[in-house]
């Protein structure tokens, strides 16, 4: 997904870090709290920020006949909010753009923006709406991973089109160009993200559920309803 | 843990992807299977005539492709570590609890 180092012009470039950087510093006050007032809850940051390492590191072929990856920025939104999720995707970014050549540091204030904040965004909405609506947990889950991806690339496709409008058919004629790469690419990585999550959460609720009660991320009763013990 | 449902579904997915793969294979005759944001770039190239990027590459780049994949290897060895371990870490306090 990453755009690389030097291919977006001026003044796009400079646009995405006035974005980005407020949001990241809004992350790290958060994690600064997070750290300060919930030792306890390292673990799971951890492990979110390893998922995205891991999932982001997996090249996978698709249909279209090219290759992407996913984000795994889900689960790190749904647990801890798109904030911090941001700080995380610097993290990864930082490590491809630095030592695999993939992305860049121009680019990072853009890459941020799709992968660590819009992206993990829908995620966060997505997953708050569906569990106020009362459809299963692991369904919501899964709705909200898919579409964090999803969304990065398309994203990804929106910045490339803002910044090279084709000439005869302006910036829609880009967009439908990118997007035609990009989010058709990503379609069935994002569904297999999706499911991938929703089994990731599984096992969280079976060895840590207490965590993400304590993080409002999931009320107890949800969790005795998903156990299967009558509260 | 035990195979219930969730890894069901899972595998019926993964599957899916699987199977999607084959048929990208099939109607995608000598396709290496290269990077989308590749293709991107060729997009970019047509739209703009040519397009040269104002700054090149700041980081370390992998000399190859076997450079290239050791790292993104290491990165994905990284991360599963941490994940094993911490899920170990709460099973294991699970039981002694």
């Amino acid at each position: 997904m990453h755009i690389f180092e030097g291919f977006l012009p001026s003044p796009w470039w400079q646009l995405w870090f006035v974005f980005s950087i407020p949001v990241i510093m809004f992350g790290m006050y958060r994690l600064n709290k997070l750290v300060s007032e919930r030792r306890d809850l390292l673990p799971l940051l951890a492990v979110a920020g390893a998922f995205i390492f891991v999932l982001s590191s997996l090249k996978l072929p698709s249909v279209t006949g090219s290759s992407s990856h996913p984000t795994g920025t889900g689960m790190a939104a749904i647990m801890f909010g798109p904030a911090v999720t941001a700080v995380l995707g610097v993290i990864v970014l930082l490590y491809q753009a630095l030592f695999l050549a993939h992305g860049g540091l121009t680019t990072l204030g853009a890459n941020v923006a799709s992968m660590g904040i819009i992206g993990p965004l829908a995620a966060y909405l997505i997953y708050k709406a569906g569990m106020k609506a009362n459809i299963n947990f692991y369904v919501v889950v899964f709705f909200a991973a898919t579409f964090a991806d999803w969304i990065t690339y398309v994203v990804t496709s929106t910045q490339l089109a803002l910044a090279f409008p084709s000439q005869a058919g302006g910036f829609v004629g880009s967009l439908q160009a990118f997007l035609a790469i990009f989010a058709t690419t990503q379609v069935p990585l994002a569904i297999m993200e999706g499911a991938l999550t929703a089994l990731i959460f599984k096992y969280i609720i079976q060895v840590k559920s207490d965590a993400l009660v304590e993080l409002k991320v999931i009320s107890q009763e949800t969790v005795n309803k998903i156990k299967g013990v009558s509260a | 843990m035990k195979i219930g449902k969730g890894e069901i579904i899972f595998a019926v997915i993964a599957l899916f992807f699987v199977a999607s793969f084959f048929y990208g294979m099939a109607v995608n005759p000598g396709s290496e299977f290269g990077g989308a944001d590749g293709a991107a770039e060729g997009v970019i190239t047509d739209v703009t005539g040519g397009y040269e990027p104002w700054v090149g590459n700041m980081g370390f780049e992998p000399p190859g492709g076997e450079t290239e994949s050791l790292l993104f290897a290491l990165q994905a060895a990284i991360g599963a570590v941490v994940i094993g371990y911490f899920f170990g870490y709460y099973k294991g306090k699970g039981r002694s609890d």
